[in-house]
């Protein structure tokens, strides 16, 4: 079965009872068709394992790698993609839209 | 985001109970208000409305950015009746993300073999659901045909306000179906809530078929209108 994100938030509670560093990424806006809807979570350990999405495979790469400076300093970060952003070739949405993810560690 | 918070956040939606978290964007400072607690927090409105929506999403109030994580209680799915069309629905919805019962007088019928993946109760519908705790967030398809399983189930359902209410049967099935609820003391606005014949019309001849046409009759109903006491609520 497909995890719910409410399936993904309880994996990051296990996951930071566990001694693990995690982070959650937070759709928190969407513009034009984005692949997934805001309040979609991804959650992200330490060793950068993740569970969930926020864009169905486009940006996950890229939010997991960000969320690794996230859980090192602590400090939420705000994330925005879409296809104008000058990475779209490597990082962006090929469905046009835009999200912004807010990406927080869990203490 | 504190564990504490988070772990609040999720014993809140294993109790089923509504709650919503307030993260403000630019401090990064967070809440968790529960539903009973919507009305004294300072957006008690739009706390009200997202919930409402069932849907989470950022807001303003006094020049500060917030995002509400909404967390509704997970969709239930009851099927009254164990039969064919029953086998087919409790695998889709499953994967839709219900969490499925079902309920079956007949020990013949409500087996764990013909349903490996879900809960069987082999009890009458007035047993079964009497510690099952139906509410707004329950969905109820009906589909044994015989009126002694599925009436009991009926008036359960409407007394709860499940959101979806559907029962199985020909136009003329239905109307000594409602002959009987209204003489049980159902007025026709309880009794017009009741989808029959099930399901949307997609010519469905199969009882997988079916399975879609009921399954998605009730997504409709989850994503497409409000609550049924949300609209009261509101109006």
């Amino acid at each position: 079965m497909l995890a719910t994100e409410e399936d993904i938030l309880s994996q990051a509670e296990s996951w930071k009872r566990a001694g693990r560093g995690v982070a959650v990424a937070t759709v928190v806006e969407t513009w034009g068709s984005a692949p997934r809807p805001v309040g979609s979570h991804l959650v992200i350990d330490d060793e950068g394992k993740f569970l969930g999405s926020v864009s169905g495979g486009c940006v996950e790469g890229d939010v997991v790698t960000e969320a690794q400076d996230v859980i090192a300093d602590g400090k939420p970060r705000t994330l925005e993609y879409g296809v104008a952003d000058e990475t779209a070739w490597r990082v962006g949405l090929s469905c046009g839209g835009r999200i912004r993810v807010y990406v927080e560690r869990v203490d | 985001m504190k564990l504490d918070l988070l772990a609040a956040l999720n014993e809140e939606r294993r109790a089923r109970r509504a709650a919503v978290l307030v993260t403000d964007l630019g401090a990064g400072a967070q809440r968790l208000v529960k539903g009973d607690a919507i009305a004294d927090d300072p957006l008690a409105d739009m706390l009200d409305r997202q919930l409402r929506m069932g849907k989470s999403g950022s807001v303003e109030h006094d020049g500060k950015s917030y995002f509400l994580t909404v967390q509704a209680p997970p969709a239930r799915l009851v099927v009254i009746g164990a039969v064919h069309v029953s086998q087919a629905l409790a695998e889709m919805a499953r994967m839709v993300d219900f969490d499925v019962t079902i309920v079956d007088p007949r020990t013949a019928f409500a087996t764990p073999e013909r349903f490996p993946n879900v809960r069987v109760v082999a009890e009458w519908p007035d047993k079964a659901l009497a510690s099952f705790g139906l509410d707004r967030y329950t969905a109820l398809a009906a589909l044994t045909h015989d009126p002694k399983i599925d009436d009991p189930a009926l008036d359960l359902a409407l007394k709860a306000e499940c959101f979806y209410i559907g029962a199985l049967g020909s136009r003329k099935t239905h109307a000594k179906r409602i002959e009987r609820l209204t003489a049980a003391g159902f007025g026709q606005d309880a009794l017009s809530r009741i989808h029959a014949p099930i399901g949307l019309d997609i010519g469905a001849v199969s009882p997988a078929e079916i399975a879609v046409s009921v399954l998605g009759e009730i997504v409709l109903s989850l994503r497409k209108k409000p609550l049924r006491a949300d609209k009261e609520k509101a109006a």
